[in-house]
């Protein structure tokens, strides 16, 4: 039978402003693309979803951005202490799909942490293109850096590579004809954008998706997108998804 | 060996833990967490007689100690519920309680004659707050409510429990309106219509502008109103609002209820009803209890 865990925090840094990176003790394999539910503590009802940023035999690192009253909590916990902890849950990034030639990772903002565990189960041929708003921003470079063969910055202002959103620096990559599948994670307008690339050049996509969620294993219906007009779980369905099943239409 | 087993209208439960509809959807996710047979009956998620999408999301916001909901009864339809979810659950040696909801008089008779006895139990649903048609609207007028629950009634082959709103000025009048129709059991509450707002963006959290609260902050409102509902009738109750414990299991039951149901806790902990259901048993066995029924309407009232 599945089970909750209580994780023993191992580590625990500040990467930039309020982002927060944690690893724990985990009794569980996961796959690149899966998430956690986490419980943040007293006051919080709910659990929250963070998706995995990478993960070993027996430990598990997850980075959040403190927003909210649940993820301020969370970020309380310190070294040594115990957090509980549902998952791993849902579904990973089909990696089987990632083709013979170069594969591509894109994350804007928060959404590039689920993306530094997959390139590294890509292969030494992936490449990154990791959109932030500012240069003061910019976090992971250097990791992304180690596991990809190139990493390609973008930042809204110009303040740091290229100037401009994580899309403009695809189209461009694309021109070489080179890249066999992309996977992207980041805000709705991004993965939009992201989805209408890939697919009018006819390349294969997923998207890891986001919605405000309830019970994370399929139980409550609440954290639904549209796929072929209806609504699925992101929980259960994905996160991640091939973009053709995706609809951003409302 | 302490007697947990409670009837419900003819029904017998081994214990008096239920799940409330909604929130447990119809058990497979569950499943793997734990053996179904712990529960006493498993009320599956509302069934209409065609597939609904539901509502828009965000479907969920987080409130002080509860959350609002606007799901909006998506679901399947009764024939993919008939031919997958009913042989599934029958694996399991537990109750079935059927949450029908349908948008009219007529479709809710429909189901209930379809569903004949394949489960064990109807529930009623007059008390959705999220739905356009039907749900809340039956579920607010007793003359509504007389005639629905008097309707379905003659369509069903098991007893009916009719899901009472406590979106209402004397929810008493609601149940002796459902008495009146036939109704064989009563469950409450369903959700306290609510909303919420943010301040930054003025625009409110959930997409349906507002939705059903549930969790402990409604347990109160919940635990007064079975104990009213209790008072004026002798209908066997399934109380249900923000349990989160065993402790308030039993507080359910000293207020009048025969059995309860669990519904938000399972969002936030999947193995919630077998360890409610653990406490529970803790409770009655410190209290040296031995039978369950020691406690249904055992309130000490001022």
């Amino acid at each position: 039978m599945k089970k909750t865990h209580m994780c023993k925090l191992i580590s625990k840094k500040t990467l930039a402003g309020d982002v927060i990176d944690m690893k724990v003790q985990f009794p569980e394999e996961s796959k690149p693309g899966q998430f956690i539910h986490v419980s943040c503590g007293d006051g919080v009802l709910l659990r929250r979803p963070i998706s995995i940023c990478d993960a070993g035999a027996d430990w598990l690192r997850f980075t959040f951005a403190v927003r909210g009253k649940g993820t301020k909590k969370l970020a309380q916990y310190n070294t040594g202490d115990f957090l509980n902890i549902l998952g791993p849950l849902g579904n990973g990034f089909s990696i089987d799909k990632k083709g013979d030639k170069t594969p591509l990772v894109i994350g804007g903002g928060i959404g590039i942490f689920p993306l530094l565990y997959l390139s590294k189960s890509l292969g030494a041929k992936t490449e990154a293109i990791l959109g932030f708003r500012t240069k003061d921003l910019v976090i992971m470079e250097d990791e992304f850096k180690g596991t990809c063969a190139r990493v390609h910055i973008a930042t809204d202002d110009g303040s740091y590579g290229h100037k401009g959103f994580v899309t403009d620096v695809l189209k461009e990559r694309l021109a070489k004809g080179d890249i066999s599948s992309i996977y992207a994670c980041g805000p709705s307008s991004m993965m939009a954008a992201v989805k209408k690339i890939a697919e009018d050049e006819n390349i294969y996509c997923q998207l890891s998706l986001e919605e405000r969620m309830g019970c994370g294993i399929g139980i409550c219906a609440v954290c639904v997108c549209k796929s072929k007009g209806e609504y699925v779980k992101v929980c259960q369905n994905g996160p991640t998804f091939d973009s053709k099943e995706v609809d951003f239409d409302d | 060996m302490i007697n947990l087993e409670v009837d419900i209208a003819g029904v017998k439960l081994k214990n008096p833990i239920i799940t409330a509809s909604g929130t447990f959807a119809n058990g497979r996710e569950i499943s793997e967490y734990y053996d179904l047979c712990e529960l006493g009956a498993v009320c599956v998620k509302a069934i209409t007689l065609e597939p609904r999408r539901g509502n828009k999301p965000p479907r969920i916001a987080e409130t002080p100690s509860g959350i609002l909901n606007s799901v909006g009864l998506q679901n399947a339809g009764l024939a993919y519920f008939m031919k997958y979810e009913i042989p599934f659950l029958r694996k399991y040696d537990t109750k079935i309680i059927a949450n029908i909801s349908g948008c009219t008089i007529e479709e809710n008779c429909e189901i209930a004659k379809r569903l004949g006895n394949l489960v064990d139990l109807i529930e009623l649903n007059v008390s959705c707050p999220n739905v356009k048609e039907g749900g809340v609207a039956f579920g607010t007028n007793p003359k509504i409510t007389k005639e629905i629950t008097k309707r379905v009634k003659e369509n069903c082959a098991v007893p009916l429990i009719v899901k009472l709103s406590p979106n209402v000025t004397d929810i008493k009048e609601i149940a002796k309106a459902a008495e009146e129709g036939g109704a064989d059991a009563l469950s409450l509450i369903n959700t306290i219509l609510g909303m919420q707002i943010d301040v930054n963006t003025r625009r409110p959290t959930l997409a349906n502008n507002t939705g059903g609260l549930s969790g402990p902050a409604v347990k109160p409102v919940a635990v007064r109103m079975a104990w009213e509902v209790s008072s004026i009738t002798d209908l066997p109750i399934i109380g249900m609002g923000g349990i989160m414990s065993g402790e308030d299991v039993a507080e359910f039951m000293l207020a009048g209820a025969t059995a309860v149901a669990v519904g938000t806790a399972n969002l936030v902990n999947p193995t919630a009803c077998v360890d409610i259901k653990k406490e529970f048993i803790n409770y009655l066995d410190e209290n040296n209890i031995d039978d369950v029924h020691e406690i249904i309407k055992a309130v000490k009232i001022f």
